[in-house]
């Protein structure tokens, strides 16, 4: 992935553009009970959605946007770089590729249960086409304030400073909603999504933000399972990252070789246990809170320091 | 979905990887006709998902027909890390020469397959220092080279190297046609005339490709409540303790799981609904936990916004008119229509908390 990816650029641009926070972006599966519930969502809340694509209801319309049968067609006459993914697990690859195919840069992909190697092609797809997925079996992403692209409730989030990147979906809202109550707006929270495959990391998602200026501060919500969180705690120490990290861990408790709701929540062995997640962190000066609410108090301790 | 060692060895078998004989019984009856197939001596081997079966005492080695009688009552009564058998596989025995590992395997972090090989054989990969790890460049199968290059790794002979480079690229055909996560050949042996032999398998299948793959479907065995939780769309495991634990998302039930823990109590059931639930799938939910006997106490810990907590709270009522559900709900319900929903559970045995910790605090002390 080039480095020249830049995440807000594509999500809300510049004070510069014409379309300065109201970036257009088209919904695959818009038809769906899931994907029309929340395309009326997204726009209340000031998602800027051009048009949706479902095969074979084209030429109608929903919330007055209109539903086209391609993606090529609903990208026409937009200069559309975003496409929020919520067409059935079984049909996303097909879906994922359309959207690369014609020129999305970013993409969203929030249907729980695709399978491992449609989720590898995808990510090996945008790579090579200098695109970027998020997901899958994410909540989305959200821009407090200006814009959502998923299926995260708006009431949780408020806009401040600090990120949240979370790789559960309730917990993502859970979180942020005690750190809007404790006062710490969020400038972005992001689902890396449930599942074994993400299309970006949490160490990607690091990168994405790293430079920003607006962002003060970083909140990783982890659960058991892989080794994200290990590795993000040493790409904390060997980048010297600068911004303070505050994280959590959930499944402390949860017994071994079960997968716990999420694809990606198992533990074998010491792989994957919180124990080894924890004490990483520990490793990189990361406090680690014992149960959600728990969080702003350690973001507010270790932002004094 | 993990296979169990007999379902793998069939899936070997099918790629064209050396498997020993084997004769699988769910009975002392078929056992005996297992052995005239065979022939003394023989292994039997309790066919379960639980690893370490060796030194579990779950693998017996069977000499004649007496041992037989003897070591198979033994084994199909034998409860194994809290899993009980449903068969016994009967084996040959090999003749070893040397013992070697393979696996081919999901690596999450690199977003790739990779391969593990080691010299040592029949340990767990965890524990062994000598061993090599590569990863495959695309989903098109393991390029000779690189085979080649593990074959020289783990100190194969020249003319021991093709028959295992053949084997690799058997086992990676299997796991991209078959989808799996791991394939895994631990020991793997080399007999006679640099033949090699997978003495075991362990695979673990993509549960979400199931659906594109009838064949490995029919090797799914649910428990009754297993499959009613499925069916609904839940995610349930059943746990050892009394509180059954409910919520609305993967992450919020296993964080609510971990206070349970923290704050005394031991959880019985682990049950997530997911973000799309309505009155009938809660309900069922409820239904789901009410089959569980040991349960004592309901936690429903849910975010709102997402789910309406007045369709919740419907969903708890309609359990409780109908004689569904017996035992108390502590439920921690926020957001939206939360007013309404305490108006319809004042008379029921539910008692409604803003937090969560209060609700936990609750249900412990119960």
């Amino acid at each position: 992935m080039s480095s020249k990816f830049d995440l807000f650029d594509i999500l809300i641009g510049n004070e510069n553009d014409i379309d300065y926070k109201k970036k257009p972006i088209i919904i695959q599966g818009i038809t769906g009970s899931f994907g029309s519930t929340h395309t009326k969502l997204m726009k209340d809340y000031g998602t800027n959605i051009v048009a949706g694509v479902t095969p074979g209801k084209g030429s109608q319309s929903f919330e007055d946007i209109p539903v086209f049968n391609t993606v090529l067609e609903a990208v026409k006459n937009n200069p559309v770089e975003i496409s929020g993914i919520f067409v059935p697990a079984p049909f996303f690859l097909n879906a994922a590729k359309e959207a690369i195919d014609n020129g999305i840069k970013l993409l969203v992909a929030v249907p729980e249960h695709v399978p491992i190697i449609d989720s590898i092609k995808i990510f090996q797809y945008a790579e090579k086409k200098g695109a970027r997925m998020i997901g899958p079996n994410t909540p989305g992403v959200i821009v407090p304030g200006i814009m959502k692209v998923g299926i995260m409730p708006a009431k949780p989030f408020s806009e401040g400073s600090t990120v949240v990147f979370s790789r559960s979906g309730t917990l993502m809202y859970e979180v942020s909603y005690t750190l809007s109550n404790s006062g710490y707006g969020q400038r972005l929270c992001l689902g890396i999504g449930g599942d074994p495959i993400n299309g970006t990391n949490l160490i990607e998602a690091f990168d994405l933000i790293k430079e920003r200026e607006d962002i003060e501060s970083v909140v990783v919500v982890g659960e058991i399972g892989g080794d994200a969180e290990e590795k993000l705690a040493e790409y904390i120490v060997s980048t010297n990252f600068s911004k303070p990290v505050v994280a959590y861990v959930a499944g402390r408790a949860a017994p071994k070789e079960k997968k716990m709701g999420h694809a990606g929540a198992i533990v074998y062995g010491n792989y994957g246990s919180a124990d080894s997640k924890v004490s990483n962190y520990s490793k990189a000066n990361v406090p680690v809170a014992k149960r959600p609410g728990e969080v702003p108090d350690l973001l507010k301790t270790k932002l004094k320091k | 979905m993990k296979l169990l060692e007999y379902q793998g060895k069939e899936l070997f078998n099918h790629y064209g990887i050396n498997v020993p004989k084997s004769y699988l019984a769910k009975n002392l009856e078929e056992a005996k006709q297992g052995s005239e197939r065979i022939g003394f001596p023989f292994v039997l081997k309790s066919q379960l998902t639980v690893g370490g079966r060796g030194k579990a005492g779950a693998i017996l080695k069977c000499k004649n027909e007496k041992e037989l009688v003897e070591k198979f009552d033994e084994l199909i009564n034998k409860e194994v890390y809290g899993e009980k058998p449903k068969t016994i596989l009967l084996e040959e025995m090999a003749d070893i020469k040397r013992e070697f590992y393979v696996s081919l395997y999901l690596n999450r972090t690199k977003r790739c397959y990779s391969i593990i090989a080691s010299s040592q054989g029949g340990i767990e990969i965890e524990s062994v220092d000598k061993k090599v790890i590569f990863d495959i460049p695309d989903l098109n199968g393991v390029p000779s080279e690189l085979a080649y290059k593990v074959a020289e790794k783990i100190n194969l002979k020249n003319s021991e190297k093709n028959a295992f480079v053949e084997l690799i690229q058997k086992l990676s055909k299997l796991i991209y046609e078959k989808e799996a996560e791991l394939a895994e050949i631990n020991p793997l042996a080399m007999v006679n005339h640099g033949k090699f032999v997978a003495l075991d398998a362990k695979v673990i299948i993509d549960d979400n490709a199931l659906f594109r793959h009838e064949d490995i479907k029919k090797y799914e065995e649910l428990s009754d409540l297993e499959a009613h939780a499925k069916n609904n769309g839940f995610s349930f495991v059943e746990l050892d303790g009394d509180i059954a634990i409910i919520g609305n998302g993967a992450g919020l039930v296993m964080s609510t799981l971990d206070m349970v823990t923290d704050a005394g109590g031991k959880a019985g059931a682990f049950l997530d609904f997911g973000g799309r639930a309505t009155t009938e799938s809660i309900y069922q939910a409820l239904k789901v936990i009410s089959r569980v006997d040991k349960i004592r106490v309901i936690l429903v810990n849910l975010f709102g916004g997402i789910v309406r907590t007045d369709l919740v709270a419907q969903a708890i009522l309609n359990a409780y008119n109908d004689g569904t559900l017996k035992i108390p709900v502590f439920a921690r319900i926020t957001g939206a229509e939360s007013e309404k929903a305490r108006e319809l559970l004042k008379n029921s045995k539910a008692r409604l908390f803003n937090t969560v910790e209060e609700a936990i605090n609750a249900a412990v002390k119960y």
